[in-house]
């Protein structure tokens, strides 16, 4: 018993970042119907943009604590949000009108050329690098076997707190409003006056600024970061998104949760090495059995 | 109040619109009748900003409104109840008719306008909290012209609204839009397959055909053409 529950507390604060990732992919393909394929690597630049915060003069001197980490994530969230807005801005958008299997393949042209640049020596380099402490972690239960730390703690509440933040944002807000009409019909939201480009912009911002919150969650946990280490955790989170059903926001979130515990719990009671390869299988099994995911209606088309 | 000018529009290599000229005055509804294909949809769909003007050009006012932006062009004072409806199937009635008064903010008048609409289409008020999507193909058309009433349009462009409507709902909306045009005196471009209702409520007809205008007049000498009478009015 106490097994299980140490496995479901590491599920679920590795599918709190699963479902952070996702979020983007789903809010993406809500709006455009196409899967952002370079999400992943954005991910991957967050944690970049954390580095060197903390690697600087300026992150030496502040040393790791409260102030450190908020400055850290609103960075990373910013600095991916506007990546997110330019990649659309000028790969994706003079595409519009194409049929989607160019978009499609000019987002993995675009994955390719984040990873690959900053493999280059004078960009990130190919070598991994270790990722500086944010905050002090400590323990926060100790009991028999059962161990939570800080760490587990802080990425639920942030992951959270950002979900929660992201439902009010598009449930209340009038930009909201804008995105959940122009998810269900674009050309129909522009006959409302919706400025769709705006739209689009704010969707890619958003979904790319929680990836970025994600990636600081992820480098504070596992800090060997490097320039492809974004393939593995996107193409998870995206399986999360198909198996919430891909375009249904709450369904990323609970996506990214059962990709993490059934990842975790996998490691745990079958074997470590399993732990990828049960991912990939929770795909095919729902492809086959329910292609348009838990909560997704289905009937359109998929890429 | 419209005015357009040997409008071409291509699909890729198709040539939709072949240079069509038409004109809508201030006030009135103007109907633009066409067989399946003929290019109606096109034109209202570039009026709105929708498709891209190859040649020629559309005048809103005194203003070239063409090429420009769907969201400037509604902010203009030209909304549309578009083909099919385009009901945002997961919103409420409510939300529907918000999301068309969606650049407005004086809050009173959009509930005297939320008043109105509901005053011309009384089942939309019992259907208020109901999803967009599990309306009648009859009351998705009273919403998407009243979603489109709610942007206090000018110009209220008219796409189809016969099309899959029950044959009992098709005489009410008809009536309603008449009655639309005469309560607010806004203007209105129609267009239609069905003629025979078309021709009924409009005072000014244009036809076209595979993507030009090949006939024009008033709506009643049209009624009485022969060869409109044989091609459009099964008779
Ligand atoms: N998105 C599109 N891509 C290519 N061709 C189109 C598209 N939309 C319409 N067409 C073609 O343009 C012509 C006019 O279509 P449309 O304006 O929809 O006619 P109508 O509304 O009168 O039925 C038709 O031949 C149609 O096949
Ligand atoms: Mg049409």
């Amino acid at each position: 018993m106490e097994e299980f529950l140490q496995q479901l507390i590491n599920g679920l604060s590795l599918g709190a970042i699963y479902a952070l990732i996702a979020l983007g992919y789903t809010m993406i393909y809500g709006v455009l119907r196409f899967i952002n394929f370079a999400h992943g690597d954005v991910f991957m630049i967050g944690t970049y943009i954390g580095f060197f915060i903390l690697t600087s003069s300026f992150g030496q001197a502040l040393g790791p604590g409260f102030g450190t980490a908020v400055i850290v994530f609103l960075a990373a969230m910013l600095g991916c949000g506007l990546l997110g807005v330019t990649i659309e801005f000028l790969a994706y958008r003079p595409l519009r009108t194409r049929p989607k299997l160019t978009v499609l393949i000019t987002a993995i042209g675009v994955s390719f050329f984040l990873e690959y640049t900053g493999q280059l020596s004078f960009v990130f380099g190919a070598d991994p690098r270790t990722f500086p402490t944010v905050v002090e972690k400590t323990m926060v239960v100790q009991s028999g076997s059962l161990v939570i730390d800080s760490y587990q703690i802080i990425i639920f509440v942030v992951a959270i707190v950002l979900m929660l933040g992201l439902r009010m944002l598009i449930m209340k807000t009038r930009i909201g409003t804008a995105l959940r009409a122009s998810s269900m019909n674009l050309n129909a939201a522009s006959l409302m006056g919706i400025n769709t480009n705006a739209v689009i912009s704010f969707t890619f911002f958003v979904g790319s600024a929680l990836a970025g919150a994600g990636a600081i969650l992820y480098a504070m946990s596992y800090p060997k970061i490097n320039p492809l280490m974004g393939i593995l955790p996107g193409l998870k989170a995206f399986i999360a998104a198909v198996l919430g059903g891909i375009g249904n926001i709450s369904g990323a979130a609970v996506g990214g949760f059962i990709i993490g515990s059934a990842e975790t719990m996998t490691a745990g009671y079958i074997s470590p090495t399993l732990r990828d390869a049960i991912v990939f299988a929770i795909l095919i099994f729902i492809l086959i059995v329910k292609p348009s995911g838990l909560f997704g209606q289905g009937g359109t088309e998929k890429v | 109040m419209l005015t357009v000018k040997n409008l071409k529009v291509n699909y890729g290599a198709i040539a939709a619109l072949k240079g069509i000229s038409f004109h809508v005055p201030k006030g009135s509804i103007v109907t633009l009748i066409g067989a399946n294909g003929a290019g109606k949809t096109t034109t209202l769909q570039t009026i709105s900003g929708l498709n891209k003007v190859v040649e020629g050009n559309i005048h809103f006012g005194e203003k070239d409104i063409s090429n420009m932006s769907p969201h400037k062009i509604v902010a203009l004072g030209i909304s549309q109840s578009p083909e099919g409806r385009l009901i945002f199937p997961g919103l409420s009635v409510r939300e529907n008719l918000m999301m068309g008064a969606y650049l407005r903010r004086e809050k009173k008048e959009i509930l005297e306008d939320l008043d109105y609409c509901f005053s011309i289409f009384p089942r939309l008020k019992e259907r208020l909290k109901q999803a967009g999507g599990t309306l009648s193909g009859g009351e998705q058309q009273m919403l998407a012209i009243s979603r489109a009433l709610m942007a206090r349009p000018h110009l209220l462009l008219l796409d189809e609204p016969s099309l899959g409507i029950a044959p009992l709902l098709l005489q009410l909306i008809f009536e309603k839009i008449t009655e639309i045009n005469r309560d607010i005196g806004v203007t209105m471009l129609l267009v239609e397959q069905n003629a025979h209702m078309a021709l009924k409520v409009a005072s000014y007809c244009y036809v076209l055909e595979t993507g030009a205008i090949t006939l024009e007049g008033p709506a009643s000498e049209l009624a009485s053409n022969e060869d409109v009478q044989k091609a459009y009015l099964g008779m």
